[in-house]
C-alpha cells in the first residue's frame, strides 16, 4: 500500500500539490516513487523558469526509464529543490518530504480542479 | 528493445511463468513473452550478479539443431564465424548476415559431441524468423533442422559465485573443468541437461538447458539455496556494462557487426551470406559505427536521443545507455558518423531540453571477469 497525505491536492500524473498561500509545492507520490523504483537522477528546471499546468516541467530518472514531471498549475518557480540532484534517492526514502520545486500560481484555482486523498486513493486503485 | 506490439493474450509465457508470479515479480511483455523486470530492484539483482550469484529465466530464448553430412559446411555458409576446427563441446558466438550485410541475429553456436550436430541459440524475437531463414538457406544442403524452442527450457547462473553454487547445489562437479564457451553434457532426472559456461553479463557464469519440468525443478532449488533472482532489467545493465550487444539496439538489418564494431566476429577467409557487404564496410565503406560515450554529469543518455556536435549538428543516436550501476557514471552505445567514432572526440547528447557533453570511449566499460 502507497502512503497517502491527507490535506494535499493530487494530480492524474501522480504529482502533490500543498498550497501555501499563492504557492504551490510540488513532488511525486509515494505511489510514483515506488513504481519507479530506485530514483538515480533529477532533472530541474531554473528558478524563475514559467510553467504551464499539464506541461512537463522536468524528469525523475531510474534505473530503467525516465518519467516526465507535468506540473499541476501554472505560474513561475520560485524554489527548486537543489539538494535533490545529488541526492535523487530522498524521493524514495520520504516522497512527501522531498518536494521538487515551488510556484508562484498564477492561477491559484487551478488547484481546485486536482483529487483530494480520497480521490486521488482510488485513482490509484489501492 | 524488442517491443514489438503483441496482444496481451497472444503472449507466451515460458516454464517458469507461475514462479515469477508467486515472487511477485514485475511482469512486462518482451520479444512476444511475458517475462520478469524485476523481482526486488534492479540495482540490488544487478549488484548480486557482480558481486555473489544471481539467477536468469531465460527459456524465452530459441534453440534451433542442426544436423546433418552437411551441417558443418551449412553452418559455416550462414554464420559469420569460422567453426572448422572447432571442437565438441566449444561454444561460438557470431551473427547470421543478410546478403547487405544487414543482421539477421547474433547467436552462439554448440558443436555437440555427436559428429555433425549442432546447436543455435537465438534471440527470441527472432525465433520464427530465424528459422524461416535458416530453412530457407538449408535447401541447397544435406541437413536436418529442428526448431527445439518450445521444447527446452534455460536458466542463467551468473556470477563469481555461480560455480560454487552450480557444484555444490546442483551437484555437477563437472562445473570446475569447463573453461569459458565451452559446455558438457549432464543428466537431470535422467533428462539431458547441456550444461554451458557462457552468459551474457559480463561475469562468469553457467547456462542450463533441459526439459521445462526439469527447469522449474532446478529454479526452485536454486531459490531455496539462496540464489537472487534476477529479472530483465538487470540483464540489460549488465550486458550492457560489458559491452554486448542487444539485437534490436546495437544489431539490426539496418546495423551490420561491422558497424556494430563486432568485425572480430566475421571470418573472411571463407564464404558466408554477407561477405562481401562486411568486407566493404570494413575496408572504410560504411556511414556509420557503434561507440561508446561517457558523459560529464549524470543525466541519463537513453535509447533515441540526438548525438550532435558543439554547434547542435546531429551527428547519430543512442542506442542503449544507463546511469551505470557499477561504475556510477551516464555511459551510452550510440551509432555516429563515423567521422566522429574515434576514441576521445568530444560529442554532446540532447537530453530532454538540455545537452550534455562527453567523449567517445571504449565499448567494453566493465571489466569482465571470465574463467580462462
Amino acid at each position: 500500500m502507497s502512503k497517502i497525505l491527507e490535506g494535499l491536492k493530487y494530480s492524474e500524473s501522480h504529482e502533490w500539490v500543498k498550497v501555501e498561500g499563492n504557492v504551490a509545492v510540488i513532488g511525486v507520490s509515494d505511489y510514483a516513487q515506488k513504481e519507479m523504483g530506485d530514483i538515480t537522477y533529477v532533472d530541474l528546471p531554473e528558478e524563475g523558469d514559467d510553467v504551464l499546468a499539464g506541461e512537463e516541467f522536468g524528469a525523475l530518472e531510474s534505473v530503467k526509464a525516465a518519467s516526465d514531471l507535468i506540473s499541476p498549475v501554472s505560474g513561475t518557480v520560485v524554489a527548486v529543490n537543489a539538494e535533490l540532484e545529488d541526492t535523487p534517492e530522498k524521493v524514495n526514502e520520504d516522497a512527501y518530504a522531498a518536494w521538487i520545486i515551488k510556484v508562484e500560481m498564477s492561477q491559484p484555482s487551478q488547484v481546485d480542479a486536482l483529487m483530494d486523498a480520497a480521490a486521488y486513493k482510488a485513482h490509484i486503485g489501492e | 528493445m524488442s517491443d514489438i506490439q503483441i496482444p496481451l493474450d497472444q503472449l507466451q509465457k515460458t516454464c517458469l511463468y507461475d514462479a515469477h508470479v508467486a515472487l511477485q515479480a514485475k511482469m512486462s511483455p518482451f520479444a512476444g513473452f511475458m517475462m520478469p523486470i524485476q523481482y526486488s530492484n534492479i540495482t540490488q539483482e544487478h549488484l548480486a550478479v557482480r558481486q555473489h550469484v544471481g539467477m536468469f529465466d531465460v527459456s524465452h530464448m530459441g534453440e534451433i539443431f542442426v544436423k546433418g553430412p552437411q551441417a558443418e559446411a551449412f553452418i559455416n555458409y550462414i554464420f559469420t564465424n569460422d567453426i572448422r576446427g572447432f571442437e565438441p563441446g566449444k561454444v561460438l558466438y557470431g551473427m547470421m548476415c543478410y546478403p547487405d550485410g544487414g543482421t539477421v541475429d547474433d547467436l552462439l553456436v554448440y558443436r555437440e559431441f555427436l559428429a555433425d550436430h549442432f546447436l543455435l541459440v537465438v534471440n527470441a524475437a527472432n525465433i520464427d524468423k530465424d528459422f524461416a531463414w535458416i530453412q530457407e538457406q538449408a535447401k541447397a544442403f544435406d541437413v536436418k533442422l529442428d526448431n527445439a524452442s518450445p521444447r527446452i527450457g534455460q536458466i542463467a547462473v551468473q556470477g563469481p559465485e555461480a560455480e560454487k553454487t552450480v557444484i555444490e547445489v546442483l551437484g555437477y562437479k563437472e562445473a570446475a573443468d569447463l573453461a569459458f564457451y565451452t559446455f558438457c553434457d549432464v543428466e537431470y532426472n535422467g533428462e539431458r541437461l547441456i550444461l554451458s559456461r557462457t552468459g551474457y553479463t559480463g561475469e562468469d557464469g553457467f547456462e542450463l538447458y533441459t526439459t521445462p519440468e526439469n527447469i522449474v525443478e532446478i529454479w526452485d532449488r536454486l531459490l531455496k539455496a539462496g540464489v537472487e533472482p534476477c529479472g530483465l532489467g538487470c540483464r540489460d545493465t549488465l550486458r550492457f556494462e560489458a559491452g554486448l550487444p542487444l539485437y534490436g539496439d546495437e544489431l539490426s538489418p539496418e546495423i551490420s557487426p561491422v558497424m556494430a564494431g563486432l568485425g572480430m566476429f566475421c571470418k573472411y577467409e571463407k564464404d558466408f551470406i554477407g561477405k562481401e557487404a562486411l568486407l566493404d564496410q570494413k575496408s572504410g565503406n560504411l556511414a556509420r559505427k557503434l561507440v561508446g560515450i561517457e558523459l560529464e554529469d549524470s543525466a541519463i543518455p537513453r535509447a533515441g536521443y540526438p548525438v550532435e556536435l558543439v554547434d547542435g549538428t546531429e551527428v547519430g543516436v543512442v542506442t542503449t545507455g544507463y546511469h551505470s550501476i557499477s561504475l556510477d557514471k551516464s555511459i551510452c552505445f550510440a551509432l555516429v558518423d563515423k567521422a566522429y567514432a574515434a576514441l576521445d572526440t568530444p560529442l554532446w547528447i540532447h537530453i530532454r531540453k538540455k545537452v550534455f557533453p562527453g567523449k567517445v570511449v571504449k565499448k567494453r566499460f566493465y571489466q569482465t571477469n571470465y574463467k580462462k
